[in-house]
């Protein structure tokens, strides 16, 4: 596989997830447990993300300057603080800690 | 005729309000892509271009820079797993977006987080569609002009962590994740899947930890564990 055969392959899979969308009887999925169960995996799979890109370098679990910067994310996305202006303030205080340390 | 313009506004407003943000956030993507992940500039691109899902990108390019291209199995797998919710906007969106062959196969392209979110919040059916097209299109056409500046410059600003781009990465999964984690069983899964992924990522190859804790949501959602019982469809809430 080279970097060109990843690309196109899961972006043609990602493009064919949508396509199929259009495709499936809104029925099916209307019924409690598969939607649960649909909203959840997005949960799960956001937390995880979200987790190995503060506490993950390569294979290792390392604390650092990340973990500052998502938790004043956290506080500024409960105060209803918009989008953009909290990712520049988490890069911010990322780099900040990184600058002085 | 006065009510339905307004509704039209407020319509055109949210998908400006949603979708240039989101847009300029595509720079962090192109300067990750390249220099994170090594992809060069016309990969990167293509992934915009064609892929066009925030979160499958970052998904990939970030399995890609950790676990290289061997990872490439878990990569894909993490893009798919998250691209597949695009599947469900879909099935919501596909009454909306209107009839035809060409409608509908662009309309499956801009399917995303950002145009269902702004259509759903519409009322009638024509504002609905406005939310829908007008969001989509600003994102795709914002996200690849800023994919493409991040692309360049992520070559010549070097190691991207200098500037926090990998905590602003997580601090915009973050606010993904934030609106959907109001009930305690959305609560329960996300910490019960960070928990996971965190724990298991010295022990199995880059991309796995994060598939594994999917299976958190499986079994939250097959069980219905610290859920509520949901009104039926048609019955009032």
């Amino acid at each position: 596989m080279t970097a060109w055969h990843v690309v196109l392959l899961a972006s043609i899979v990602c493009f064919g997830l949508k396509v199929l969308g259009y495709l499936v009887p809104a029925r099916l999925i209307e019924r409690p447990a598969p939607a649960r169960t649909v909203d959840l995996l997005t949960v799960a799979l956001l937390a995880a993300l979200i987790s190995l890109q503060t506490f993950a370098h390569g294979q290792q679990l390392q604390l650092d300057a990340r973990l500052p910067a998502v938790l004043v994310a956290a506080i500024l996305f409960a105060l209803r603080v918009p989008f953009i202006v909290v990712i520049v303030a988490a890069a911010v205080v990322a780099a900040g800690i990184r600058a002085l340390s | 005729m006065r009510s339905r313009d307004a509704e039209d506004t407020r319509a055109y407003r949210a998908a400006l309000a949603v979708g240039l943000p989101t847009a300029a956030y595509g720079i962090s993507f192109g300067a990750l892509a390249t220099v994170g992940a090594g992809l060069d500039v016309w990969q990167t691109m293509v992934l915009s271009l064609v892929m066009f899902t925030g979160g499958s990108q970052f998904a990939l390019v970030g399995v890609l820079a950790s676990g290289g291209l061997s990872a490439w199995p878990s990569a894909v797998a993490s893009a798919a797993l998250l691209g597949s919710r695009n599947a469900v906007y879909a099935i919501r969106m596909s009454p909306v977006v209107g009839r035809g062959f060409a409608r509908r196969a662009l309309a499956a392209h801009l399917t995303i987080d950002e145009s269902t979110a702004v259509s759903s919040a519409q009322q009638s059916p024509r504002a609905q569609r406005i939310g829908f097209w007008v969001t989509g299109l600003v994102v795709y056409v914002g996200w690849n002009l800023t994919t493409f500046i991040g692309a360049l410059l992520g070559d010549l600003l070097g190691d991207v962590s200098a500037y926090g781009l990998d905590a602003a990465a997580a601090a915009a999964f973050l606010g993904l994740l934030w609106p959907r984690i109001a009930k305690l069983q959305a609560q329960a899964v996300a910490v019960a899947a960070a928990f996971v992924a965190a724990l298991l990522t010295p022990v199995l190859m880059p991309g796995l930890p994060v598939l594994v804790a999917a299976l958190v949501a499986l079994v939250f959602g097959a069980t219905n564990w610290l859920g509520s019982r949901r009104p039926r469809l048609g019955e009032a809430s």
